[in-house]
């Protein structure tokens, strides 16, 4: 870490969460509300080289639009010489990661847990409603990016039009195939793709927490929750959705989970403490009117 | 009136099935969301097109905030729903909505439409319907929605005369509150006879017009008169406001969650033109020339800034490098140590010549991909009957200076069908552009041009108002004849805009009354988003024309007179009718008007008939003279520029 004299890491990792009426941005919008959002914080982000500069902003995996998610992430890479403005501790926002190798050496004033706590709250109020920062931490030099690292996603998804006990025998058959094949495009090529590999898990379950928040439509419906891999050919929700005989459009969705999948066990690139975690499920729940 | 309660739940499941979902949800930084309050007038400000083309648009934007501050007011905004939405809409029996409290469009007291182009008419009814309530002004209930229209293409209300309450004419910083102001008093009483007085009282407030007010007379195809009742006046007068300075709006300036045209800081430097390019509405309608100071532009573009977290600011106006002491305010602004050095600038409106292009490079470090001129006309003959004074040397010394500091691609936009065109006007842009792809290949092997061409429709309220307009048919062969002058020419491409859209576009510019029922037949017919080019259908329009027997040949194609009696006649932008007719008269005869900011008045009638003066900060002309040429008016095209061929 030469050149930054003032304990700063080169690169923070974000989660943050994304629900309400936001979810409806796509990707890209989401790149542009942060890109704004971290000029107006002053905080000291890098920027690419050449021709046409861009702030080095690295996301995870994209989320698909319309679908809320409790674990966001963004790395953000800083530019040398800046400072992280210090703040009270405020535990609701301690985020700490789980692999001690991931976490910075130098942890020094300015990069430390309140510095970070106090960077999450100041951010927060400078997203848009439905975006909220939950962790920040400094990753260590050298730390894979998320999208090198991200192994698998866990979704909640709500099914319509299909009584719970219908839905679980088309889960049961799924599971047992030992093949799945759906049409995928590929280099504009429609080909037969195998998505059973990455097809981790796959349940029904109930929604009594209204994770996903109130029902949207009256009539049947009921929720699954999945894991499903993101290599070495990731499968998108609405595939699955596909390969159960469903309706391939989304409806609410909500991804819970990454995973990083390291020497037989997962974890996740950045954990939120208890509170907070509890806290930006509370939020998902309430509706806006 | 009805309860308001959010049709959220029944919006959001239609969400996940239609393109860009984000137009529909609301949330913008900046945004209000106001709760209803008693003895308040609730205000739907609409924009009759999407939700990427209608966000951005200041004059929504400034009313959205003057209103919210009122403490007897409140606004909210509504954009047209794209057609699979619409149908969704339509299908689930969803109304149209509010973005930020999601409330129905009936739960309004006042549906306020931008009219910022006349292709749009057909979305501001299918909007009204989409309300819930009758497109036609008389079938409407005493107790619905006021509907009101404002901007630039209400200087000639008539094509909507049907459908819209009420106009209004101008600036509309301080007439909104005035009209706020009557409706706050009448509405909570508005049934029956009332709805009336109502609208009579609007009549009295200046630059309002209430078309239920007027009765057209017609003598055989012709308009003849169109009356007043008792009460209401005989001309309408545009509002005009005197001081920019002291409406330093928007202060808030909304920030998108999604991606939308213009997405930047946008600050309005100055508003009206005194270039006097005869083919331009805006320039005549926005008269006289008002500047903001060049301390409160700094403090709007350092707030915005700060507040908004773009990098790209653009100054805007009709004519950005007209602005008194441009070249030091954008130095400042891209200077500014507090905005990190990465502060772009953009000038919309870029002057031809070379000194403008060295302050667009000084300003625009970053992203420099397209650069764009409006030399307009391909002769210094046609740039004189249009008044656009661009000589050969300015333009092509703006672009030599352009390729040489990096830019790679040039955009060049002409105009087509203009009055006394003839065929050697329309080949000479092939040429003038031809030379400007040849001087960007001595810069770069991969310098290229762009010849855009529109086709022109003569505006209400400029001297070109009696010009008859190319035909569809007579504009396809001015384009085969460009293009053939263009083929085989390395790096230069050539793009049109569609014949058959200028004609319906000036059947809507220019027409009266009897338009409206054209423009109900269309939209009846399925014809919304006209101005979308994948959505244009002619035939709509010429099934519509024939049905309500009448003709483009008449509407639109035909040369007018001095005295005929146009259809915006009782409608006044302060303009002499006799300085448009002269300078109509010196059009054909090919002479050109210098800018009267510098120069002696014209008496057009902008300034004195509203007891205002150009405000300009600076009483010497910009570089370049008063037209920005250093031209002699007579000599401009014959100065000859030799090119020196490629060792």
């Amino acid at each position: 870490m030469e050149g930054h004299a003032a304990g700063l890491p080169t690169r923070l990792r974000v989660r943050y969460s994304k629900t309400g009426k936001i979810r409806f941005t796509s990707h890209r919008d989401v790149v542009r509300i942060w890109e704004r959002a971290l000029r107006r914080s002053g905080l000291p982000v890098a920027w690419s080289g050449g021709y046409s500069p861009r702030p080095l902003l690295s996301f995870g995996h994209a989320l698909p639009t319309g679908a809320e998610s409790l674990a966001e992430y963004l790395d953000v890479s800083l530019a040398p010489g800046g400072a992280l403005a210090g703040a009270p501790e405020d535990p609701e926002h301690l985020g700490h990661l789980e692999d001690p190798e991931h976490l910075a050496e130098d942890r020094g004033a300015a990069d430390g847990p309140a510095g970070c706590q106090a960077l999450a709250r100041r951010l927060s109020g400078l997203l848009p409603e439905g975006l909220d920062v939950q962790a920040i931490a400094p990753l260590a030099h050298g730390s894979g990016s998320l999208q090198q690292e991200v192994s698998s996603c866990s979704w909640k998804l709500e099914v319509l039009g299909l009584a719970a006990e219908e839905l679980e025998s088309r889960v049961e058959r799924l599971l047992a195939a030992p093949v799945v094949l759906v049409e995928r495009e590929r280099k504009g090529r429609c080909a037969p793709d195998d998505l059973r590999p990455a097809l981790l898990a796959l349940t029904v379950v109930a929604d009594a927490d209204h994770t996903c928040g109130e029902p949207a439509t009256h009539g049947e419906r009921a929720w699954l929750e999945a894991e499903l891999a993101t290599r070495p050919r990731g499968v998108r929700p609405r595939e699955l959705l596909e390969a159960l005989g469903l309706d391939a459009r989304l409806s609410r969705a909500c991804r819970l989970h990454q995973w990083i999948e390291r020497d037989g066990t997962r974890r996740e690139p950045l954990v939120v403490s208890g509170r907070a975690a509890g806290a930006v499920a509370a939020r998902a729940g309430r509706r806006v009117p | 009136m009805e309860p308001a309660r959010s049709l959220w739940p029944q919006i959001e499941p239609l969400l996940y099935g239609v393109q860009r979902p984000a137009r529909y949800i609301g949330g913008e930084q900046g945004a209000c969301a106001p709760e209803r309050r008693a003895r308040q007038v609730a205000w739907l400000l609409c924009y009759p097109d999407t939700y990427e083309i209608g966000l951005p648009n200041q004059g929504l934007q400034i009313l959205y905030e003057l209103l919210n501050e009122r403490a007897d007011a409140l606004a909210e905004r509504s954009y047209a729903p794209w057609i699979d939405m619409e149908c969704a809409m339509r299908r689930a029996g969803v109304p149209l909505f509010s973005v930020e409290n999601h409330l129905p469009a009936r739960t309004f007291d006042v549906l306020a439409f931008n009219l910022s182009a006349e292709l749009v008419y057909t979305n501001v009814l299918n909007m009204i319907d989409l309300a819930g309530l009758a497109v036609r002004s008389s079938r409407r209930a005493p107790s619905d929605p006021i509907v009101i229209a404002g901007g630039h293409c209400a200087f000639n209300p008539e094509p909507l005369a049907d459908f819209v309450d009420a106009f209004v004419i101008g600036d509309g910083e301080e007439v909104v509150g005035e009209v706020n102001e009557v409706l706050a008093a009448l509405l909570p009483t508005c049934t029956g006879a009332a709805r009336q007085e109502l609208l009579r009282e609007l009549a009295g407030v200046r630059g309002v017009y209430v078309p239920c007010l007027y009765r057209p007379r017609y003598e055989g195809a012709r308009l003849a008169a169109l009356e007043p009742l008792p009460g209401a006046p005989a001309i309408v007068e545009k509002r005009t406001v005197a001081d920019l300075g002291q409406w330093p709006y928007p202060r808030r300036q909304l920030v998108p969650l999604t991606e939308v045209v213009h997405d930047r800081l946008n600050v309005e430097v100055f508003r009206g033109c005194t270039r006097g390019c005869r083919f331009c509405q805006a320039g005549m309608i926005t008269r006289p020339v008002r500047e903001r100071s060049a301390s409160q532009v700094r403090e709007m573009v350092d707030e915005g800034l700060a507040r908004t977290g773009y990098e790209e600011v653009a100054l805007t106006s009709l004519s950005t490098a007209d602005y008194s002491g441009i070249e030091r305010l954008v130095r400042d602004v891209v200077g500014d140590p507090r905005h990190g050095g990465r502060v772009s600038v953009s000038l919309p409106s870029l002057r031809v010549d070379a000194f403008t292009v060295g302050t667009a490079a000084a300003i625009q470090r970053v992203r420099r991909t397209g650069l764009t001129f409006a030399p307009e006309g391909g002769t210094w003959r046609m740039r004189r009957v249009i008044n656009k004074l661009v000589s050969e040397e300015d333009l092509y010394g703006a672009v030599d200076a352009a390729f040489s500091q990096g830019w790679r691609r040039i955009k060049l936009y002409f105009l087509i069908g203009l009055p006394t065109e003839r065929d050697e006007d329309v080949t000479a842009i092939a040429d003038l552009a031809a030379r400007c792809a040849e001087l960007g290949r001595r810069h770069h092997r991969s310098a290229t041009v762009v010849a855009s061409v529109g086709g022109f429709v003569p505006k209400p309220h400029t001297p070109f108002q009696w010009a008859p307009q190319d035909t569809a048919a007579e504009l396809h062969r001015k384009i085969v004849l460009l293009r053939g002058a263009a083929r085989g020419v390395r790096g230069l491409t050539v793009r049109w805009h569609d014949p058959e859209a200028s004609v319906a576009e000036g059947l809507a510019s220019r027409g009266d009354r009897r338009v409206g029922s054209v423009i109900e037949r269309v939209w009846r017919a399925g014809g919304t988003f006209q101005e979308w080019s994948e959505r244009f259908d002619l035939r709509l329009w010429e099934a519509a024309l024939a049905a309500e027997g009448l003709s483009f040949d008449e509407m639109v194609h035909r040369a007018r007179g001095r005295e005929e009696r146009l259809a915006w006649d009782h409608v006044s932008a302060g303009l002499h009718t006799d300085f448009l007719w002269e300078d109509w008269q010196a059009a054909l005869s090919g002479a050109a008007v210098e800018d009267c900011r510098w120069t002696p008045c014209y008496d057009c009638g902008a300034c004195t008939g509203f007891g205002l003066e150009h405000v300009v900060a600076s009483s010497v002309p910009p570089a370049g003279g008063s037209q920005g040429t250093w031209q002699d008016l007579d000599q401009g095209g014959r100065i000859p520029v030799r090119f020196v061929s490629r060792r």
